[in-house]
């Protein structure tokens, strides 16, 4: 065995602490050690050149590397193996930067201790490594996208303007998400009506995107490259194919009902298209409602059909698509202010709305044809009061985190209603206001020169007094209470994560943050990414972002999906589980602690011509090294390649030494 | 029920008709007050603006002498309430501060009782339980309920939610009378600042007064001595001094609970106001 250890200084962030020399002469002398050296950045081109002429000059057969964490350069220094002609899984690395420079910087001399048997562990477990080699899987170059916001639509167009095949599944009627209730859209003040609604055309016409809408998924199963997936198509009580979206039925349905799209300020029918430019242009029935499924009256809508498409008997219908990956874009509810802030009346006082509300109010396919109006009594408000940060940063009775987009749409809303109420006063309550964005700050800037009124403090308390409501805060600038009266009080609630979220991300496989928003796997360099690979996130299902910012997560993803298409087969990490079979008693507790589901038992004929007997069998594309089958396995029956039984010991029994 | 009762040293002077109508309307209701032998002052006011250690010795005393009758502790007065049970909260969470202070009382408290405002033990009797006995129903009667901010701050210790708080108002109803949602339920009263700072009192007592009026109601309900003297004592400076025309009497929930339970107005301390509350409870007779 000739084994090239190479230490690094890491500039001083381990050179500062560890004595690098002195680690080195006592490594120099370790058994199978053929050569030893350091230099300042191993991880850099001059670093890399150094371990591959050593790999030629000594012939070295494994390679220790002591730096850094191996989540960082583990691959770099792979890469260095395979230059030189070496398996590159006969390299094993030491973290003595994490692990230990960094954590013991006021004990130089141990720390140095320390990096020394950190070495000789790995120098131990060297000795043992065994080639490893990848496998290649075929990819299923279709692609599921979850969520028809603005995220999911430009993902989906995305990738099918790529070549390849895309299923979309929203569970709502229809296309659109938020964006399809907006007004108008910051920065720029364009309607969102005249961008997403030619998009969400386009996705309906698109030959490769398959669009099924008033649908979810109920079942994720597989691996990247090779989901399969179950969706079931709800019941619409309407055949599509018979349908012309005429509309006559929701004319003459007698049964009406809050309107979810129009955020419970307009009313809909219990047969209905959420709003005029819906994709698809046909209704649904809301069987909640209608009167035909709660009393078994009524018929209306199908006496009325011109065409005899509304079926009462229709029925949820379950059904698989295969894909090879998957794009998560089921984007964020609104935080419910009503069971939080009683001091804003837990929701008692209808003059008290939210941002979203006011989009409604304020978009001319809206329940008001787009004029700013008090709910109780359809006046016009003339004093309108804006409060910032309802449920964000506010961790006694909300979310710690900022939401991002609300700073920006309360200077919009502020403008909107300045431009259409003349002679109009616009108080805006914050906290701080927070516009990093091209053209945010002039945006924001704008609406206080045309007379929106900032004061930075929060409101303590909303109270009617007649037809009014009395705003009482605080302005911390000039220290003093304020109270300003009121017609309008407008919420900037927070983004929260999309209800369904948790279950998605559990049939997903893929990890939420605190917060419950899913979990890239790496903040900078892993935006898209999630923790299953072939799993990607779009949008604000991830965190919340504004519109351009969700559209460039979008085309991320969807270039991520691209990607692993383009290849067409994905190289499987060899560092998975491997099982014994002769050893296996078929007790199946991996399975249970296996948080992927790549355990699987599995049938073999027993010897002797005894009966069939049951082992577990690994499914290599879905396992993802981490060894909790290995841990668990009473017989010793499995080992994870690169870290087998023998290897653990050989490390643990040089750190005992 | 049998429990502690802590009187409050405002018991025999401003807030009498409190103790008075809590003992009776209490009695009615099946609730058994045993008065805490020797008790001393709770901390409240002087007490824990001077010293955190006091006030918490002070009514760390009282708990510990209701903890040896066996017993959960109940006191009237918002302010008894908030501080006995603060410093319960304080000595349960902090074992160092729990043997420093029972070193310092000569009183061993381990935690083990509870202490309940008289709100909050009469509204968990139950509708029911209250409907079956009253007898005289306040019919006619509307009243807006004021809580203050004793009772419903801080969370540790809040007996109802803060900004929306109902108990008083499921016992007025209960009671007969019709309760009015309004808006000032929690505001603050001035407490004591009404006795060295009027500017800033006068007109904290005269929102809720407005508030209350506006909603149409015919007298406000309060549970706290310090809250009723503000607004029923001061109601005539206010008048005085911001030129308004208030009359609206303020009761004691146990008061007009007592009434609807049948007692005598006149045991109940109901004549014994500064606002006069005859032509209220005239509608009510
Ligand atoms: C009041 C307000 C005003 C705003 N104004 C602006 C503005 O002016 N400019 C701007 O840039 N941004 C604005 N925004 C932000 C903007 O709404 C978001 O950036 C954008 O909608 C995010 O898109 P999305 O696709 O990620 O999420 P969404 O719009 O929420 O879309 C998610 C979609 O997924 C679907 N879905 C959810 N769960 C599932 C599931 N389990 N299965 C299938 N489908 C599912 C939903 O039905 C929905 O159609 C505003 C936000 C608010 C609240």
């Amino acid at each position: 065995m000739r084994i090239g250890v190479f230490i690094c200084w890491c500039g001083s962030n381990i050179g500062g602490v560890v004595d690098v020399p002195r680690v080195v002469e006592a490594v120099s002398a370790l058994p199978g050690v053929a050569c030893c050296s350091d230099y300042k950045y191993m991880c850099s081109e001059p670093g890399q050149e150094k371990i591959r002429r050593a790999i030629a000059e000594h012939r070295l057969d494994r390679v220790v590397v002591a730096s850094c964490s191996p989540r960082l350069h583990e691959n770099t220094f792979r890469q260095v193996l395979a230059a030189s002609g070496l398996n590159p899984y006969l390299l094993e690395m030491a973290n003595i930067r994490e692990h230990c420079a960094w954590v013991h910087q006021q004990e130089p001399a141990k720390a140095t201790a320390k990096a020394i048997d950190l070495v000789r562990r790995a120098v131990a477990k060297a000795g043992k490594l065994e080639p490893l080699h990848s496998a290649a899987i075929p990819v299923t170059r279709r692609a599921l996208v979850v969520g028809g916001g603005v995220a999911g639509m430009q993902a989906a167009l995305d990738i099918a303007e790529a070549g390849y095949q895309v299923v979309l599944v929203e569970k709502e009627p229809s296309i659109g998400g938020k964006m399809a209730m907006l007004d108008k859209t910051f920065p720029t003040l364009d309607c969102a009506a005249c961008i997403i609604t030619p998009r969400m055309a386009a996705v309906a016409r698109h030959p490769a995107i398959k669009l099924l809408t008033h649908a979810e998924v109920t079942a994720i199963n597989g691996y990247v490259g090779n989901f399969k997936i179950t969706v079931r198509q709800k019941a619409r009580s309407v055949d599509y194919d018979k349908c012309t979206g005429c509309g006559i039925c929701q004319e003459k349905c007698p049964c009406t009902v809050n309107s979810e799209y129009d955020q419970g300020l307009g009313t809909r029918k219990a047969i209905y298209v959420s709003f005029p430019q819906a994709v698809p242009n046909k209704p649904v029935i809301d069987r909640a409602h209608c009167r035909r499924f709660t009393r078994g009256k009524c018929g209306v809508c199908q006496q009325v059909c011109p065409s005899g498409a509304v079926d009462y008997a229709q029925e949820d219908v379950l059904f698989e698509e295969e894909v090879g990956a998957v794009v998560l874009a089921t984007g964020y509810d609104l935080f419910d202010w009503t069971r939080a802030y009683g001091e804003y009346g837990y929701g008692r006082y209808p003059n008290v709305i939210t941002g979203l509300q006011f989009e409604r109010m304020n978009n001319a396919n809206g329940p008001t044809g787009g004029k700013i109006r008090r709910p109780s009594d359809g006046g016009v408000p003339e004093n309108v009061v804006f409060i910032q940060c309802v449920g964000s940063r506010d961790e006694a009775k909300g979310k710690e985190y900022c939401s991002r987009v609300c700073c920006l749409y309360t200077a919009k809303q502020a403008r909107q209603v300045l431009e259409k109420i003349p002679g109009a006063k616009v108080h805006v309550f914050y906290i701080d206001v927070r516009c990093a964005g091209k053209a945010y700050e002039e945006f924001y800037q704008d609406a206080v020169a045309r007379g929106a009124c900032y004061i930075r403090g929060r409101v303590s308390k909303i109270y009617p007094t007649g037809d009014k409501l009395m705003v009482r805060g605080a302005d911390t600038l000039l220290g003093r209470p304020v109270e300003i009266e009121a017609g309008l009080v407008v919420l900037a609630t927070a983004m929260v994560p999309g209800a369904g979220g948790a279950e998605l991300a559990r049939l997903a496989g893929v990890s939420t943050g605190k917060d419950g928003f899913f979990q890239e796997i790496h903040p900078k360099l892993r935006p898209v990414e999630s923790s299953t690979a072939g799993i990607f996130l779009a949008g604000s299902c991830q965190g919340p972002r504004d519109i351009p910012d969700t559209v460039a997560h979008a085309g991320a993803a969807a270039v991520k999906v691209c990607a692993l298409f383009a290849r067409g087969e994905i190289i499987t990490e060899p560092v998975v589980a491997r099982i014994n079979e002769r050893l296996c008693t078929g007790c199946l507790a991996c399975r249970l602690v296996c948080p992927y589901r790549a355990v699987e038992p599995k049938s073999i004929p027993a010897r002797g011509g005894a009966p069939e007997r049951t082992v577990a069998v690994v499914n290599s594309g879905l396992c993802q090294g981490c060894g909790a089958c290995s841990a668990t396995c009473r017989s010793g029956a499995i080992d994870l390649a690169g870290f087998s039984n023998e290897q653990l010991l050989a490390e643990i029994s040089a750190l005992c030494h | 029920m049998q429990l502690a009762y802590y009187p409050g040293c405002s018991w025999e002077t401003s807030g009498r008709e409190y103790d008075l109508s809590a003992r009776l309307a209490g009695g009615k209701l099946g609730l058994e007050f045993i008065e805490i032998k020797d008790w001393n002052c709770c901390g409240s006011s002087a007490g824990h603006s001077t010293s955190r250690l006091l006030a918490t010795a002070l009514a760390a005393r009282n708990l510990a002498l209701a903890e040896k009758m066996g017993l959960d502790l109940t006191a009237p007065c918002a302010s008894c309430y908030q501080r006995l049970a603060l410093a319960r909260h304080d000595l349960l969470a902090d074992g160092q501060l729990r043997k420093q202070v029972n070193r310092i009382t000569g009183h061993t408290f381990h935690g083990n009782m509870r202490v309940r405002s008289i709100l909050e033990v009469v509204a968990s009797l139950g509708g029911e339980h209250i409907a079956a006995r009253v007898v005289k129903p306040l019919r006619n009667l509307k009243v807006a309920a004021y809580y203050g901010c004793l009772l419903v701050r801080p969370r540790a210790v809040q007996v109802d939610d803060p900004e929306n708080p109902q108990m008083m108002e499921k016992i007025m109803a209960v009671a007969g009378a019709e309760v009015l949602a309004w808006s000032h339920k929690t505001e603050c009263c001035g407490t004591s600042l009404a006795m060295n700072n009027d500017q800033l009192a006068l007109p904290l007592v005269a929102g809720i007064l407005e508030a209350a009026s506006l909603s149409g109601a015919d007298c406000i309900v309060c549970a706290c001595p310090l809250c009723h003297f503000n607004l029923d004592y001061r109601q005539k400076k206010v008048n005085r001094v911001l030129g308004t025309g208030y009359q609206l009497p303020v009761f004691y929930f146990t008061q007009l609970l007592g009434v609807a339970l049948g007692l005598e107005p006149g045991r109940l301390g109901l004549f014994d106001h500064f606002v006069n509350t005859k032509p209220v409870l005239q509608l009510v007779s």
